[in-house]
C-alpha cells in the first residue's frame, strides 16, 4: 500500500503542476518581455550601432539596424537574399524573420513586446491599423511615399497621416484552365464556342452546369474546385468572395466604409456561392475539411475547370499538368454589371515603420526601403524573384513574369477593377461568423438566413465592438 | 544538526525558488494583472478594470465552448476510468503474455498531442468520407473524435495506476473473503474496489484536469472547426488572445477565470475522493 501512496503523491503533485501551469499559459509566455525591456533598449541599441559603425567603418549615417518581420511565407528566401545582398553593399544589418503562415498577427505581438522589435513590419489595411497605430511612424516624408503610382496605396489615418505603404498589389477572379474549357467548346451541345464568350454571370452559370452534367465525358471530376472552409481555404469566400456585396453597396451607396450593412447584393452572393458549391469537385458535406492545397491542386492536376483565387496562386499551379500559356482569368461575374466588371485588385500588404524604435533605426529602415524600391537589386528581387506587381513608378521597367497577373492586366484594360474593400470588413471575428454560417448552409446544416444575419446584424455588432 | 540545516536552507531552496518564481509565480501575476487592462503587446498595457471580464461571458464562444469543454471531460473521465479498470483486471489475471500487453496499451501515452491528432484525424475522416462527411462537419462530430482520440491515449496510463493498485492489493484479503464464500462479483465489489479507493483517486483527478486541459489534440483533429463549435476551453483562450485584436486582455481573464475553475472542481474531488480512502 506504501506503495500507491507515494505513486499517487507524486501522480498528484506532477498533475498539480501541470494544471496550474496551463491555467496561466498565454499570460507565460507572453510575460517575459516586461522586465527586460526598460533597460534593455537602450544598451543593445548603444551596442548595435557601435558594431555596425565598426564593421562599414564608413560614413555615420549607417548606424542603425533594421529587423523585417515579413508577412508572406511564399517569399521568405528571397527577402533573406535581398537583405544579405544589402548588407554587402552598405554594410548596414538587415534581419529578416518570416511568420508561418497565419501566424503574422501573434509573431508581431511578441516580437514587438522584445527589446529589440521589428522596425519594419506589416499591417493588412484599416482594420489591422486600428490594432497596430500606435506603433506606425508617419511615412508622409519617405521616399517609398513619393514613389507611390497613387495616394490610393498609402494607408492612412483618421488625421490624415500616412500610416502605411502598400507595396504589392494583386488581383483574383477566376482562374481557368483553357485548354480544358477549349475542348469544352468543341464537344457537341457545348453552350458556347470560344472562351471569350463568357461575359456574364448567367453565362458563366450556364457553362459550369453543363459542364458539371458532362464532367464524365470531358474527363474533369468538376466544374469548380472544392469550396473548402479549412482555414486555408474559407477566405477565398468569407473575405475574397464577399468582397463583392460590399464592393457593389458601396458604390451605390456612395461610400468608402460604413458602421452598417445594408446587404442590398446578397441574393446576387447567394448565385455565386451556390454555383460553387453545386458544381464542384466533391459533395457539399466534405467541404469542411477541404484545404487550399486541395483546391489548388485540383485545379493544378486538370481535374477542375475553374478556380477562384489570385495571381499569387501562381506558385502553387506552376509545374503541374496545366501549362502557363492554358491560364486564364475571369472577373467573379456577380450580375449586376458584368459587361463593365474587371477582376478585384488591391492590396492587404501595407509596410509600417516602428515609430518606438531608435531613430537610427528608423532611419536604418527608411534607406533600406528606398534601396529597395529604387536600387536595381532591389527592384529586380521584387518584381523577377518574388513575382510582385507593386505601385511604385519606379517600377515600369520591371513587370513580372507570373502568367496569372498578364492574364490579369490584359482583361482589366477596358473593365473597372473591383476595389477590395474587404479590408474595411469590422473584424476578423465577423469573418469567422459569416464563413461559418456559409459553411453550414453549404453542408445542409443551416439556412441561407443565418448567412444574412452574420453578414448584416453580424457588421452592426462587431463595429461597435470594435470601435467602442 | 537544526542550525545545520537552517544555515543551509538557503542553498538547498534558492535555486528552486528562484525558478518557480521566474517561471511560475511571476507570469501568473503579471498574467492576473493584464486581464484588467488593454494592450497590444504587454509593454504598453493600460488598466481598464473589470470590462474584459464583463465581455467574457458576453462572448458566446466562451460560454459555448465552457459547456463542450465540461460534458467532454465528464465523458472522457468515466469512459477512461471505466475501461482502464477493466484492461487492468484483465491483465493482472493470469494470462499469457500480459507484459507484452501492458505495454502495448502503455504506448500510445508515449506519442505527442499534435501527431495523435493528425494520426487519428487521417483515421476517422477515411471512415466518415464513406459517408461523404468529415469530421469538421458539426461539433458531434469532432467531439466523438475527441473521445476516442483521448480514450486511446490515456486508457494506458491509468492502467497502469490501476495495475499497481490491484497488485498492492495483499492476498490473504482476497483468500478470506473465498473462505467466507464470496462469489467473483462479490471479492471485486467488496475488497478489490474498497482497496482501490487511492488509485481511483488519482485517475479521476488526473482524467478530470486532463479533460479540461486538453489543447493540442483539439488543435490537431478539429482546429476549433466548424467555426469554433468544437473548441474546447484551453483552445478558446488561445484564439481570443491572438486571433482577435483588440480581445487580448479579454484572452487573459478567460485564462484566469479557467485557472480558478479548474482549480475548484480539482480541490472539490480531491476532497471528496479522499474522504472514501481505505486507511490499512
Amino acid at each position: 500500500m506504501k506503495n500507491v501512496k507515494r505513486f499517487a503523491a507524486l501522480g498528484m503533485t506532477a498533475a498539480m503542476a501541470v494544471t496550474a501551469l496551463a491555467g496561466c499559459g498565454s499570460s507565460s509566455s507572453s510575460a517575459s518581455g516586461t522586465t527586460t525591456t526598460g533597460a534593455g533598449t537602450t544598451t543593445t541599441k548603444a551596442a548595435a550601432s557601435t558594431t555596425t559603425k565598426a564593421a562599414s567603418g564608413s560614413s555615420g549615417s549607417s548606424t542603425g539596424k533594421v529587423y523585417y518581420l515579413n508577412f508572406k511565407p511564399e517569399q521568405a528566401d528571397q527577402w533573406v537574399a535581398l537583405a544579405k545582398k544589402y548588407t554587402e553593399e552598405t554594410g548596414v544589418q538587415v534581419n529578416v524573420q518570416t511568420a508561418a503562415s497565419g501566424t503574422y498577427e501573434q509573431t508581431l505581438k511578441s516580437e514587438m513586446a522584445k527589446s529589440e522589435a521589428p522596425t519594419l513590419f506589416q499591417v493588412n489595411g484599416p482594420v489591422g491599423l486600428a490594432n497596430w497605430k500606435d506603433y506606425c511612424l508617419d511615412l508622409k516624408d519617405t521616399d517609398i511615399y513619393k514613389d507611390l503610382q497613387s495616394d490610393d496605396y498609402a494607408l492612412k489615418d483618421s488625421d490624415g497621416s500616412i500610416k502605411g505603404i502598400a507595396y504589392v498589389i494583386e488581383t483574383y477572379g477566376i482562374i481557368y484552365n483553357k485548354s480544358l474549357l477549349n475542348k469544352y467548346c468543341q464537344m457537341d451541345g457545348a453552350k458556347i464556342k470560344d472562351a471569350s464568350e463568357i461575359t456574364s454571370f448567367d453565362k458563366l452559370k450556364e457553362v459550369a452546369d453543363d459542364i458539371q452534367a458532362k464532367k464524365d465525358e470531358l474527363g474533369v471530376e468538376g466544374a469548380f474546385t472544392s469550396a473548402g472552409f479549412d482555414s486555408s481555404s474559407d477566405w477565398r469566400f468569407k473575405t475574397h468572395l464577399a468582397n463583392l456585396p460590399i464592393y457593389y453597396e458601396y458604390k451605390a451607396e456612395n461610400e468608402t466604409s460604413t458602421d452598417a450593412i445594408k446587404g442590398t447584393y446578397l441574393d446576387n452572393f447567394k448565385k455565386v456561392f451556390d454555383m460553387y458549391i453545386t458544381d464542384s469537385t466533391c459533395e457539399p458535406t466534405l467541404l469542411s475539411g477541404k484545404t487550399g492545397d486541395d483546391a489548388s491542386s485540383e485545379f493544378a492536376l486538370g481535374e477542375a475547370v475553374f478556380y477562384q483565387n489570385g495571381t499569387w496562386a501562381y506558385n502553387d499551379i506552376k509545374g503541374n499538368e496545366v501549362d502557363d500559356d492554358d491560364l486564364g482569368m475571369l472577373p467573379i461575374f456577380f450580375g449586376v454589371d458584368d459587361a463593365n466588371q474587371g477582376l478585384c485588385t488591391g492590396s492587404e500588404n501595407y509596410w509600417c515603420i516602428n515609430s518606438k524604435a531608435s531613430e537610427d533605426d528608423i532611419k536604418a529602415t527608411k534607406d533600406f526601403l528606398k534601396w529597395v524600391v529604387e536600387s536595381d537589386e532591389g527592384r529586380k528581387s521584387l518584381s523577377t524573384d518574388m513575382g510582385f506587381v507593386t505601385p511604385f513608378k519606379t517600377f515600369s521597367d520591371y513587370l513580372p513574369a507570373n502568367p496569372l497577373v498578364k492574364a490579369a492586366n490584359e482583361y482589366n484594360k477596358t473593365k473597372t477593377p473591383v476595389s477590395w474593400n474587404f479590408t474595411t470588413m469590422p473584424s476578423e471575428q465577423w469573418k469567422n461568423d459569416l464563413g461559418s454560417a456559409m459553411l453550414e448552409y453549404a453542408q445542409g446544416t443551416g439556412s441561407w438566413d443565418a448567412v444574412k444575419t452574420a453578414f448584416v446584424d453580424g457588421w452592426a455588432t462587431e463595429y461597435k465592438n470594435a470601435h467602442s | 544538526m537544526e542550525k545545520a540545516i537552517k544555515r543551509y536552507l538557503p542553498i538547498f531552496v534558492l535555486p528552486t525558488l528562484i525558478a518557480f518564481t521566474v517561471g511560475f509565480i511571476a507570469p501568473f501575476i503579471v498574467g492576473i494583472y493584464l486581464s484588467f487592462c488593454k494592450f497590444t503587446t504587454i509593454t504598453d498595457a493600460q488598466v481598464i478594470g473589470f470590462s474584459n471580464y464583463a465581455k467574457v461571458f458576453q462572448d458566446d464562444t466562451f460560454v459555448h465552448s465552457l459547456w463542450y469543454t465540461t460534458l467532454f471531460t465528464i465523458v472522457t473521465m468515466v469512459l477512461i476510468n471505466f475501461l482502464a479498470f477493466v484492461v487492468a483486471l484483465a491483465l493482472t489475471k493470469k494470462i499469457k503474455g500480459t507484459y507484452l500487453f501492458r505495454t502495448i496499451f502503455f504506448m500510445p501515452n508515449l506519442i505527442g498531442g499534435i501527431v495523435l491528432g493528425y494520426i487519428w484525424s487521417l483515421l476517422l475522416n477515411g471512415i466518415l468520407a464513406y459517408w461523404s462527411k468529415t469530421l469538421t462537419y458539426n461539433s458531434t462530430y469532432g467531439f466523438w473524435g475527441m473521445v476516442i482520440l483521448l480514450l486511446w491515449q490515456q486508457i494506458g496510463y491509468m492502467m497502469i495506476i490501476y495495475i499497481a493498485g490491484i497488485q498492492n492489493i495483499p492476498g490473504e484479503l482476497i483468500e478470506a473473503a473465498k473462505i467466507d464464500g464470496a462469489t467473483k462479483w462479490q471479492q471485486l465489489r467488496y475488497v478489490t474496489l474498497p482497496m482501490l479507493r487511492s488509485s481511483i483517486t488519482v485517475c479521476t483527478f488526473l482524467t478530470l484536469t486532463n479533460g479540461f486541459k486538453m489543447f493540442d489534440q483539439n488543435l490537431a483533429l478539429t482546429n476549433g472547426e466548424p467555426s469554433e463549435k468544437s473548441e474546447l476551453l484551453a483552445m478558446n483562450i488561445y484564439t481570443t488572445f491572438y486571433g482577435r485584436p483588440g480581445w487580448e486582455g479579454v484572452g487573459q481573464a478567460k485564462a484566469v477565470i479557467f485557472f480558478l475553475i479548474v482549480g475548484a472542481v480539482a480541490l472539490t474531488q480531491n476532497y471528496l475522493s479522499r474522504r472514501k480512502e481505505v486507511q490499512q
